[in-house]
């Protein structure tokens, strides 16, 4: 099979960006403008290009078609989107690459949430005929799958603000993200509501942002980087939209069926509650760094946050602070997709 | 801006029987293969993915699985939602007062899946919501065959002699009548709210428009005029940094007479949406054509900006009111025929 490896990731700052769009093109250019200096390479080089954005976060339709602008498509590029994160489209230009029609591909995300009401927004993924209609909101959503884990004894509110405390610390040397800081699990405990059993740390911020990859085949990855990250597993797994018939504190397996546990592992969980089930489900014990970037509860932008944590993970590997790595992404509501992909260095 | 739409949507089998148990007070699930009782119902089995038997009716009472608190509901929830409130004091009562419920996921009696909806403890507040707690499904006064149906859950459990009352319901107009036709459709109206930002590029423009300017951009690398700029060459992907004035007169590049009336529209047809290529630009963007008979408008047709009055000038696209003929002879096909 033809291998194919990350050489490039960038993201944007996250956070309520009053100089950008959600056209996404402000946020794209300079990022894509990283990824070119970081392997030579310029926009013409790229064969295949793949977005990830949604028009219902934009509030215009057909929003992905503005954000080529950051391409430059003269002359005419091959592209192509998907209505979720943008780490669906790596997957579709792993496909591409896999099947010969592009040698270098690049994906990217990018959401503009400050601009929306995303709680109501995310409502909009729900089945539309039984929970759409009554604007069951993203977070108090989180909360049901919260609290059926708090009384079945799988974690506590304690375990949920170390999550958060331990991200928030991390996130000290991400530039990137949108909240960072040494904070005591006591004053996070301390804190009301915003829906119980959730408080404002267990839930990601809401924050505008962008996130880029390229993707290389073998004949050209080992020209581009230096410690390209070979992409060894992609899975994919969704769970019934049906959320109250399906087991929401517990996924069935995620990650590669055999192997060591990975180095480093990124998780995109927008809820505290969601790493712990993400852990177990990846079955990621205590010799790997998990999260070493802070993931979604420091910076979660819409649409880029999932790719980001597969970019963060092949990050680690290209700059030679890993020898493999588990980039995880969500999508719909309650970790209902799950897509993973493991990297090594060779 | 505010985006609204009323999605209309076709029920199937399954849930329309399911939507028409609801507007007769009746809650409806399927048994599965494997003995469980779905409710709400599956439309394919998830283990044979076969369609349901016959429903059967479980609940109305049921018990919260799960359940959280939400101190600040959002408009268009159970219980605030304001355009299902038709009386305006209630209106008045809700836009200054948000009312907070609970969520809960409630497993209903016979079912062994659970359902999501809105729990109204009374005034117990979140003290009165607890994981066990006993529920039964609060009615609303006008069922259509909708999970709205039902208003809420509340934990006061209905006698023989006192039937659940229907939300905000004086009257008795919560019995339908049985012989009433099938569901077959629903419709869910959405309404969004979003804040739109303009680039540095557009709030250049919208400046300018203030000033009576036509602002646009240069891109450095192929020399293309765009108005308004996008802030990016959409040709080579780099940022459009010369800031270029041009004229109010241009070239009608092409056209359409809009002869159909719709919803929000704010001219009376027939009338003209034209593309414009203002001279120095290289893409053509459109605006109204007024002052002359939409029949002769035609391709090359010169026109110039009808600007509003001086004290009308705003950071808004609507400062130009039209474009109307500037009565110059027509521009030669090859002056605009690469901008169509
Ligand atoms: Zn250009």
């Amino acid at each position: 099979m033809t291998e194919v490896a990350v050489v490039g990731f960038a993201q944007s700052p996250v956070g309520v960006r009053d100089d950008s769009t959600t056209s996404g093109v402000e946020m794209l250019v300079p990022i894509f403008g990283q990824v070119y200096a970081q392997t030579g390479l310029t926009r013409r080089d790229i064969g295949f290009w793949c977005s990830g954005s949604s028009d219902y976060l934009a509030g215009r339709a057909f929003s992905f078609v503005q954000a080529v602008d950051a391409i430059g498509a003269v002359p005419p590029i091959m592209e192509s989107h998907v209505e979720m994160d943008g780490a669906w489209a790596l997957y579709e230009a792993w496909v591409k690459i896999l099947t010969g029609e592009a040698d270098i591909a690049l994906a990217y995300g990018f959401g503009k949430a400050s601009g929306a009401e995303l709680r109501k927004v995310l409502a909009l993924q729900l089945d539309p005929y039984l929970l759409a209609p009554l604007w069951p909101d993203s977070v108090s959503v989180a909360a049901l799958q919260a609290r059926l884990g708090i009384e079945a004894g799988r974690w506590t509110e304690k375990d949920m603000a170390q999550v958060a405390a331990r991200s928030r610390a991390a996130a000290v040397a991400n530039p990137s993200a949108q909240v960072a800081g040494e904070v005591s699990i006591e004053d996070l405990l301390a804190r009301p509501y915003v829906a119980d059993p959730l408080r404002a740390h267990d839930c990601a911020p809401v924050g505008d942002g962008a996130a880029v990859v390229i993707l290389a085949s073998a004949e050209r990855a080992r020209e581009l980087c230096d410690r390209p990250a070979w992409i060894t597993w992609f899975g994919h797994r969704a769970e019934s939209a049906a959320l109250g018939a399906r087991d929401l504190v517990t996924l069935a397996p995620l990650g590669p069926p055999d192997g060591p546990p990975p180095d480093v592992a990124e998780l995109h969980a927008p809820f505290t509650h969601q790493e712990i089930i993400l852990r177990e489900a990846l079955g990621i014990g205590g010799t790997t760094d998990v999260n070493p970037s802070g993931g979604a509860l420091v910076a979660n932008p819409m649409f880029a946050a999932g790719l980001a944590r597969l970019g963060c993970a092949a990050q680690a590997i290209m700059t030679g602070r890993a020898d493999s790595a588990l980039g995880h992404a969500t999508s719909g509501p309650l970790l209902q997709q799950n897509l993973v992909c493991t990297m090594e260095a060779q | 801006m505010e985006i609204a739409f009323d999605y209309t949507r076709s029920l199937g089998p399954v849930l329309g029987q399911f939507m028409t148990g609801l507007r007769d007070q009746r809650i409806l699930g399927a048994r599965a293969a494997d003995g469980r009782v779905h409710a709400p119902p599956f439309e394919y089995d998830p283990v044979t993915a076969s369609p349901p038997g016959e429903l059967l009716e479980v609940g109305p009472g049921g018990t919260v699985v799960s359940w959280t608190w939400l101190p600040e509901p959002l408009d268009g929830q159970p219980l605030n939602d304001q355009a299902a409130l038709n009386d305006p004091a209630a209106l008045n009562d809700l836009a200054a007062q948000p009312r907070p419920f609970g969520w809960a996921l409630i497993r209903l009696d016979g079912a062994d899946t659970a359902m999501l909806h809105a729990v109204d403890p009374g005034p117990a507040g979140p003290a009165g919501m607890r994981t066990g707690m006993r529920v039964w499904p609060r009615w609303a006064a006008h069922r259509v065959g909708s999970i709205r149906d039902i208003a809420c859950f509340a934990p006061d459990e209905p006698t023989p002699e006192a039937p659940a009352p229907a939300a905000g319901d004086t009257v008795s107009d919560n019995t339908a009548p049985d012989h009433a036709a099938p569901v077959t459709m629903t419709i869910t109206p959405v309404r969004l709210r979003y804040l739109h930002t303009a680039s540095p590029a557009e709030s250049a423009y919208l400046r300018g428009l203030a000033e009576g300017r036509l602002l646009g951009q240069r891109c450095p690398a192929c020399g293309q005029v765009y108005i308004p700029s996008r802030g990016t060459c959409p040709a080579d992907g780099v940022p459009t940094d010369a800031e270029v004035e041009l004229p109010d007169t241009g070239t009608i590049t092409t056209f359409s007479v809009v002869n159909v009336g719709y919803p929000g529209q704010q001219v009376t047809p027939p009338y003209v949406a034209a593309a414009i290529l203002l001279d120095g630009a290289d893409i053509a963007f459109q605006h109204l054509i007024l002052g002359c008979d939409p029949a002769d408008v035609h391709m090359g047709m010169r026109v110039r900006a009808v600007w509003r009055p001086r004290e009308q000038w705003t950071r808004h696209a609507d400062t130009i009111s039209h474009f109307t003929p500037s009565g110059e002879p027509d521009a030669p096909y090859e002056s605009y025929g690469r901008h169509i």
